[in-house]
């Protein structure tokens, strides 16, 4: 751009972002500042929101290049918990691993990974109480694996099979899981976060000690209702940690597309009043560490937090998606904060708590519990087996079927 | 004339209008480089800049508002809706804005602008992948809403929907994006390269909004359908063996009531078919527009084929979706009754 843009009477240009490699390029990751681990202060749960102001340009880091956690945020986390985490990632991956071929297969219309974000889910689930409510968006399966809730459950929704809880009314992936307070997953973008901050003034409300957690996306920073859910979180102090995990992809728009170029997302949160934290995602000691800490202080009645996790869409967003329409296609390989599983792996390893070894034996472990689990859902059957009588299409629009929805059964059943 | 699908006539419409007037701006979500998740923008932003064809945030209705604010200045917005099922949140700035800036502002003010959005089902997209929201959109005073049935349709409608100075609503059924789908979902889809509605002129022409087709010539009854739902019934009508009159809308606001009582005053019955659900469908205004028109006429009830009253099921899609053994029973309790 010549300086003749910026002289009075200048002809006005639109900006349009571009990022900063495509298909073909180099992956470059230059503009992105990766401040060595340890170095930030773990401010006390209670500090105001101006005394925080560093943190949402920050980014908070535990693991060091060596993978040796480092510094105040260090949580404290034993070897045997670590090795917990590690085994929940390690999980989320192979039955992401095994879904998508599954849906290859044709075995189902539909399905999306969650590989390189695992420790935003797994470690997130560990810091906060099972008994704590999640409002996901659809890429934190991790969350449920995490809870041990059993694959073969979720295998079943992925099928809209008979053992579908779902009924087989839902695509693939867009699970509900009440019993671990894991609310039903919409395909709309944003809406789950003021719902989630409903949850927590309701909470709040009823005296109750239990807080809400909700995720969206970098691109979904853009919806209406995660400004609605800020405003009310701010205002009401609502006990609830609004997760956003900039994956660096929403499909094909960079997160220069949500506003990503010019600030970051846990920026946001300073103009709520609301304290803004900036975490490596890819981290799970830091991301545990800070969830802790956000979740710490919802309890104690200091209010909401926003947390952008930092990570890296490894996979394509769906699997009626191909990223190697859009960027390099070794960006993944090239993404400066690593892989969360290599990570905590090497972490473990370096304490002396594990070993290449047992990490094989794992991997190989979880792949055999993953197909044991498959082999129990795909015998109540795939997609196209129905999940239930013709009756369940008309049930749960309401509570009670009304009589217009009584005759279409009827008609359909005559028919 | 070329052999075309619906995304590449709806390409190519954009193309030829673009190339003609420089007022025009697409944009939306994934519509820019990538060209859209259904590619029906690929090859646009190449061809006439980035400040012309872009991404936006994901937020429909931002990417409504700021459509209208262009409007304003005096551009020519083609906007993007990813989904028909992800409009809602741009709902407001769609009826108490774009439809209503006209009158408002005592035509001081319009909105010129093109909705485009793919709706309907027959995807396994679930109930937030399938839906077919035009009842919702034609209730809109201000609002025009379209669907087309085929790529030559799909091309000479956008050109008049684009070159309309009121908002238009837009609506691709997806499912026909590459072929005309007629319900039999068990079997090929045929491509639009063997349909002659697939050849399609590479140049400028207008289909006027307004003006429905008949494509199918009959004397025992007459067809209402639009979408996805004129190849069911077609379908439906061969193998009912009846002698229907099928009657492709195209335009739902405005409607052409002229070409469908003429047809209904002709053949004393009619059925109406849409994907769309039953109550306070589309259909029934079909229904209360026929029985103004045509009440003298008609011989038998009017009956309606539509999506059940539920949400869009996954596992169920093809128990919910209207499909030619459904028409086809319609039709015969309507010739017969």
């Amino acid at each position: 751009m010549t300086s003749s843009a910026h002289e009075p009477g200048a002809a006005l240009r639109l900006h349009v972002p571009e990022p900063k490699a495509r298909p073909g390029e180099v992956p470059d990751f230059s503009g992105m500042s990766v401040p060595p681990a340890g170095t930030l202060a773990r401010p006390p749960i209670d500090a105001d929101e101006p005394a925080l102001r560093e943190y949402p340009y920050a980014l908070i880091r535990v693991l060091d290049d060596a993978q040796r956690a480092v510094g105040p945020w260090a949580p404290a986390l034993t070897p045997e918990r670590l090795r917990a985490g590690l085994r929940h990632m390690m999980l989320t991956r192979a039955f992401d691993d095994r879904m998508l071929r599954v849906q290859r297969q044709g075995k189902t219309s539909f399905y999306m990974k969650s590989t390189g974000e695992e420790a935003v889910a797994v470690a997130q689930a560990y810091a906060l109480d099972d008994g704590d409510m999640l409002f996901p968006s659809y890429r934190q399966q991790g969350l449920l694996i995490a809870r041990d809730w059993p694959l073969v459950d979720l295998m079943c929704q992925i099928f809209s099979n008979p053992g579908d809880r779902l009924k087989g009314r839902q695509l693939p992936v867009m699970y509900s899981v009440p019993e671990k307070n894991f609310f039903s997953i919409s395909g709309n973008l944003g809406t789950q976060f003021p719902q989630a901050v409903g949850w927590a003034m309701a909470s709040a409300i009823k005296g109750d000690t239990r807080i809400a957690a909700s995720w969206v996306g970098d691109g979904t920073t853009a919806e209406g209702d995660v400004h609605y859910a800020l405003t009310f979180a701010a205002v009401y102090q609502a006990p609830v940690l609004l997760n956003v995990v900039n994956n660096q992809w929403a499909i094909s728009s960079f997160q220069g597309f949500a506003g990503g170029e010019r600030t970051t997302f846990a920026a946001r949160a300073i103009g709520y009043g609301v304290p803004g934290l900036r975490v490596d995602g890819n981290d799970f000691l830091a991301v545990y560490a800070v969830t802790q800490w956000a979740a710490e202080r919802a309890r104690r009645n200091y209010g909401p937090t926003l947390i952008e996790l930092v990570t890296y869409r490894a996979a394509a967003h769906s699997t009626s998606d191909d990223p190697s329409a859009y960027r390099p296609q070794d960006e993944a390989a090239r993404w400066p904060l690593g892989d969360p599983v290599e990570r905590l792996k090497q972490h473990l390893i370096g304490l002396g708590a594990w070993s290449e070894a047992q990490h094989e034996a794992l991997a190989r472990e979880l792949e055999e519990h993953v197909k044991a689990q498959l082999r129990e859902a795909e015998a109540l059957g795939t997609l196209g087996t129905p999940p239930a009588g013709v009756e369940s299409l008309f049930e749960d629009v309401f509570k009670d079927m009304p009589p217009h929805l009584q005759r279409q059964l009827a008609e359909l059943k005559g028919a | 004339m070329a052999s075309m699908n619906m995304i590449q006539a709806i390409n190519s419409a954009l193309d030829v209008t673009m190339g003609r007037d420089p007022d025009i701006v697409v944009f939306g979500e994934d519509v820019g480089y990538f060209g859209g998740v259904f590619r029906c923008t690929a090859g646009l932003q190449k061809k006439y800049g980035k400040t012309r064809v872009f991404d936006t945030p994901i937020a429909e209705g931002g990417i409504v508002g700021t459509a209208i604010g262009m409007g304003a200045y005096g551009l020519r917005p083609v906007i993007e809706i990813q989904f028909a099922d992800y409009i809602y949140p741009a709902f407001d700035q769609l009826v108490s804005e774009a439809a209503r800036l006209r009158y408002r502002s005592g035509g001081g003010f319009h909105a010129p602008l093109t909705v485009r959005a793919p709706c309907g089902g027959g995807i396994f997209g679930g109930q937030t992948h399938s839906q077919s929201p035009e009842a919702i959109f034609t209730h809109v005073c201000g609002l025009k809403t379209v669907m087309p049935s085929t790529p030559y349709d799909a091309k000479g409608l956008l050109i008049a929907a684009i070159e309309d100075d009121d908002p238009v609503i837009f609506l691709e059924p997806k499912r026909i994006y590459n072929g005309p789908f007629d319900g039999h979902h068990e079997r090929p889809l045929t491509p639009w390269a063997k349909h002659p509605a697939g050849e399609v002129p590479e140049d400028y022409y207008r289909i006027e909004l307004g003006q429905a087709s008949i494509v199918r010539p009959g004397a025992q009854l007459t067809v209402l359908a639009y979408g996805t739902m004129v190849h069911v019934c077609l379908a439906a009508a061969e193998e009912a063996g009846v002698d229907a009159e099928v009657i492709d809308l195209r335009s739902l606001v405005p409607l052409d009531l002229d070409t469908i009582a003429r047809s209904v005053q002709k053949t004393g019955r009619c059925v109406i078919a849409h994907e769309a659900s039953r109550t306070g469908g589309f259909g029934a205004e079909l229904m209360a527009q026929v029985q103004e028109a045509c009440f003298w006429h008609l011989e038998a009830p009017i009956e309606r084929v539509t999506g059940w009253d539920t949400p869009y099921p996954h596992a169920f899609e093809w128990t919910y979706f209207p499909g030619p053994a459904r028409v086809a029973k319609a039709m015969k309790n309507v010739v017969e009754a």
